[in-house]
């Protein structure tokens, strides 16, 4: 189990990379202008401009409302399941924009995965769980590819030296921590770009949390993440790059180890530091 | 002081819930005990096979014979014909204002439904008996004045609110973030009511459709009013037959003396259809627990 004793880089680990400058360019991956999003007449996000770059994690922190949620699904236009929101401007994914007129939804989802805060497998077995996405895009031919395909999206998730023995049964039955990943290895059988996720870990145990950041460690390797959480440690631990909303608005986004110790802000200072929210 | 007589009046308050629900636990007691010694002194005279696999049942006649498989049959038939409408019809129903209404349509669409369920049962039967019967006989010349399928079609319709009321209730119940998860891997929110939704729901709607099938086969006015009165082992919808219900309707109404063989039967009759009704509704009962446990 290397994946396990893997070394996770500790706060001041990112804040000494960052004084030496090592995070390379490595392009731009979603290129985000003029994001607004309402809900109703409320508006939820407010004119967000933002480039998050490819194989790299992206952290958005913020209170509570501040919109960090809202921005996130608004990258695959998961917000408009919810009736009467409006989004305007631009989301552009390698150089497309997702909303626009002939974007299809449907393809701009499979392209940009996600997973949930509280973890949602679907009352199918595990092996079904992790099908599921290929099946409804048509994506594996034959039934030995489906098989091949499900075994290495829980290989890429960790979960496969827990759950080889345990296809068959119900993916109800893993553990909390177990079902998360089951619900990265379901988002990843369709070979997204970008893996989207909204507080993975907040209704996890410690140990159950460490392996879903030992994860999206490994993850950014092959995929673009951005993941959304309250917990600053974590932001510090696994990301990149930080985010930080307040208000709907974006106030500040930099490299993680800048957020941490130099923001160019007052407000990023203060929320960071627990002095705010 | 004052304590103390609130005390009391809490006191009688509890005894008078007390005795209201002691009222009808006795009463569903005294109801079944009766239909207990009835149909017990009925099987003194008349051997339960006899009973339940005879294939004629005329104990009304000089000829006595009680075989109740033509009431069965009859019972069978309209109910299997009320169910091939309310289930596919009720279910698409509930799965169009859970999954595809707009919340405004939905608000408005479900009260409508239920006051299909709240109109009394003797207006479906005359309206099967004279709307609906000499409409079909355009079409099905075959077609007798009494018959199976024109109150079958009704009663479908008369249960197919039950129906989707309670399907769309278990496809609420089924939680957001599975449709969220579903959309999210690219699903459209077809292959999201098929592939996710529905069977989340399966046991939910199970428990609808076997509640549908006990109150199919309970249901007594229409068939007393448009199917006939003419016990028959058949599976042909056109013409006259007789189900449980209806036959109880017509021996309370009229000719057998209190004691005789004849008044009894319908408590042997009643029996059976309790018997069935209250298997089904366990039934229903228990898939429905089964889901509460899987989305608590």
């Amino acid at each position: 189990m290397a994946s396990r004793t893997m070394a996770i880089p500790s706060l001041a680990d990112v804040a000494a990379r960052g004084r030496e400058g090592e995070v390379v360019d490595t392009g731009t991956k979603v290129d985000v202008r003029g994001l607004s999003c309402f809900y109703g007449e409320t508006r939820a996000l407010d004119n967000v401009s933002m480039r998050i770059p490819a194989h790299q994690v992206t952290a958005c922190v913020g209170p509570s409302g501040c919109g960090k949620s809202t921005f996130l699904r608004a990258l695959n236009r998961m917000n408009e399941l919810i009736p009467s929101t409006r989004v305007t401007g631009s989301v552009a994914i390698d150089g497309q924009d997702v909303y626009a007129p002939e974007a299809d939804p449907v393809e701009v989802r499979r392209r940009v995965g996600m997973v949930f805060q509280k973890s949602n497998p679907f009352p199918k077995s595990v092996f079904e769980n992790v099908a599921y996405g290929l099946r409804v895009n048509g994506l594996a031919g034959s039934r030995a590819e489906l098989e091949d395909r499900v075994e290495a999206s829980l290989r890429t998730a960790a979960l496969w030296d827990e759950v080889q023995d345990r296809l068959r049964d119900s993916a109800l039955a893993l553990s909390v921590g177990q079902q998360q990943r089951l619900c990265i290895a379901r988002a990843l059988a369709v070979e997204p770009d970008v893996l989207l996720m909204d507080e993975p870990a907040s209704a996890l145990d410690p140990i159950a949390t460490q392996r879903i950041e030992e994860l999206v460690y490994q993850l950014k390797q092959r995929y673009t993440i951005v993941i959304v959480t309250h917990n600053m440690q974590q932001a510090a631990r696994v990301s990149d790059g930080t985010a930080f909303f307040w208000l709907g608005k974006l106030v500040e986004h930099d490299l993680t180890s800048r957020i941490f110790t130099a923001p160019a802000r007052k407000l990023t200072e203060d929320y960071v530091t627990g002095r705010l929210g | 002081m004052a304590r103390t007589r609130q005390d009391r009046i809490e006191g009688v308050i509890e005894w008078a819930l007390r005795a209201c629900a002691g009222a009808s636990v006795l009463v569903t007691v005294g109801i079944l005990s009766i239909l207990s010694v009835e149909t017990f002194r009925f099987l003194r005279e008349v051997s339960p096979l006899e009973f339940l696999f005879g294939t004629v049942w005329t104990p009304l006649f000089f000829q006595e014979s009680f075989g109740v498989l033509p009431l069965v049959a009859g019972t069978l038939l309209v109910s299997a014909i009320a169910l091939v409408v309310a289930l596919p019809a009720g279910l698409l129903t509930a799965v169009y204002l859970s999954e595809y209404a707009p919340p405004r349509v939905r608000r408005s669409v479900k009260p409508v439904l239920e006051v299909l369920a709240g109109l009394p049962t003797v207006v479906y039967g005359y309206f099967a008996l004279l709307a609906v019967t000499p409409f079909l006989q355009q079409f099905i010349p075959g077609l007798s004045g009494f018959n199976a399928l024109s109150p079958g079609l009704v009663m479908g319709v008369m249960i197919l609110p039950l129906v989707s009321s309670l399907s769309e209730d278990a496809l609420q119940g089924v939680p957001r973030g599975l449709r969220d998860a579903s959309r999210a891997l690219g699903a459209t929110r077809a292959q999201t009511t098929l592939g996710v939704v529905l069977p989340a729901a399966m046991s939910g709607i199970s428990a609808a459709a076997v509640l549908a099938v006990s109150r199919a086969i309970g249901e007594t006015m229409i068939v007393a009013i448009a199917a006939g009165q003419q016990p028959r082992l058949t599976l042909n919808p056109l013409v006259p037959i007789e189900t449980m219900t209806a036959y109880i309707v017509q021996v309370s109404l009229g000719d057998a003396p209190t004691g005789t063989l004849a008044y009894r039967t319908i408590f042997a009759v009643g029996m059976l259809l309790f018997i069935s009704t209250f298997s089904l509704n366990l039934v229903s009962t228990w898939l429905r627990g089964r889901y509460r446990e899987a989305y608590p």
